[in-house]
């Protein structure tokens, strides 16, 4: 004997006890509403699964081994493959292997108070000087070498330096290109999690 | 417990874990500490030295104009020194890292009625290390640093802090 449980009980009127299936504890749906419910349950799940497998298939466009065009500005977003948390990289340099070579694109002043240890300063890539030294800085790596690239002067969204040299070493070729993720700022995901720094210039 | 206590504990859970991580608002309380005692030249070249504010609740804002969330809260700092002043509070803004013609450009387009001043490491290094912007500082009329909100400025909790410091007595 199966019974459902129905969002509205059936009255007594619409029990049908010539109807064996809808007498004593079998009940079926009588209402339209009820019929409707069903196919919703029916097709809920589908659409579920259609729709987490479009999620997937468009992530997967957005990284950046599936580069086939110029990044743009909404490149970046937290899920980038693209990006390095503090904790790996900081695991990353205190590692016997070869360590990246570090490029800070944010402001002087940020820099000459903490910095990665061994980071490079090349300044704000917010204007075209900084893109131009860059360019410069970067000319003489190997396209194939491990570059990881960070500002941290603002909060993530906001950053007007990392996105142009993202952009600007993607179109230089490099290939094994990293951008370490600073939510918050230099000072909030790195220097007070205890991670190494470096003073000065 | 019963079980719809639990699912509401734990929905109430999740939810402020949620509400924390996506807040990018830090506040982080100073050591307590006086505040610097530093020189700093504003636009038109005068020094302003902190130590003249004695007495007075000081907000001091590390920004930069060309940082998107320091931009938007310069209005409401306006509008904190246009409400507070009389009551002894004092608001300044320590630019780092922006040439001053584009300074002076902000601040007439703004309409800024506090003093704005070009910041240095040296400043820097003396309020603790600005690591990132923008950053703000509540000095109470002791002279002590009395918070320090790293990142976007929830104004309804600074100005609350505010009344309340102003209600402070001074001990200069």
């Amino acid at each position: 004997m199966w019974e459902l449980r129905l969002r509205r009980p059936l009255s007594r009127p619409e029990r049908n006890p010539a109807n064996p299936r809808k007498a004593g504890r079998h009940v079926a749906y009588t209402s339209g509403t009820m019929r409707h419910n069903a196919r919703l349950f029916q097709i809920l799940p589908a659409a579920l699964l259609i729709a987490a497998v479009v999620a997937v298939a468009q992530s997967g466009l957005r990284t950046g081994e599936n580069f086939k065009e110029q990044p743009t500005a909404t490149e970046l977003q937290p899920d980038n493959r693209e990006l390095i948390r503090p904790d790996d990289l900081a695991k990353s340099l205190q590692s016997s292997t070869a360590k990246p070579a570090i490029f800070n694109v944010g402001p002087r002043l940020i820099y000459v108070q903490a910095h990665i240890p061994g980071a490079e300063f090349i300044g704000p890539t917010s204007s075209p000087q900084g893109l131009e030294t860059l360019r410069t800085h970067a000319a003489s790596l190997p396209r194939n070498s491990l570059l990881v690239i960070y500002c941290g002067c603002c909060p993530w969204e906001h950053c007007p330096n990392i996105r142009p040299a993202y952009k600007e070493l993607k179109q230089m070729g490099f290939t094994r290109l990293k951008v370490l993720y600073l939510p918050n700022s230099f000072g909030t995901d790195w220097v007070e999690k205890g991670y190494p720094v470096q003073k000065g210039e | 417990m019963t079980k719809k206590a639990a699912i509401f504990i734990t929905a109430v859970g999740l939810a402020a874990a949620l509400y924390f991580s996506l807040h990018r608002h830090m506040r982080t309380r100073a050591a307590d500490s006086p505040a610097p005692a530093v020189a700093l030249v504003d636009l038109d070249g005068s020094t302003i030295d902190l130590s003249t504010y004695k007495g007075r609740v000081l907000l001091i804002n590390f920004w930069a104009a060309w940082c998107v969330p320091c931009r938007q809260e310069v209005p409401r700092f306006i509008a904190l020194e246009e409400k507070y002043r009389p009551q002894g509070f004092q608001a300044v803004g320590i630019s780092l890292d922006d040439p001053e013609a584009a300074l002076r450009d902000f601040c007439r387009q703004y309409k800024v009625n506090y003093p704005i001043v070009m910041g240095n490491q040296k400043i820097a290094e003396a309020f603790g290390g600005v690591l990132g912007l923008p950053t703000t500082f509540l000095i109470g009329r002791d002279g002590r640093i009395h918070a320090k909100y790293v990142g976007s400025t929830d104004f309804t909790k600074v100005e609350q802090e505010i009344t309340v410091l102003l209600k402070g007595r001074s001990n200069f």
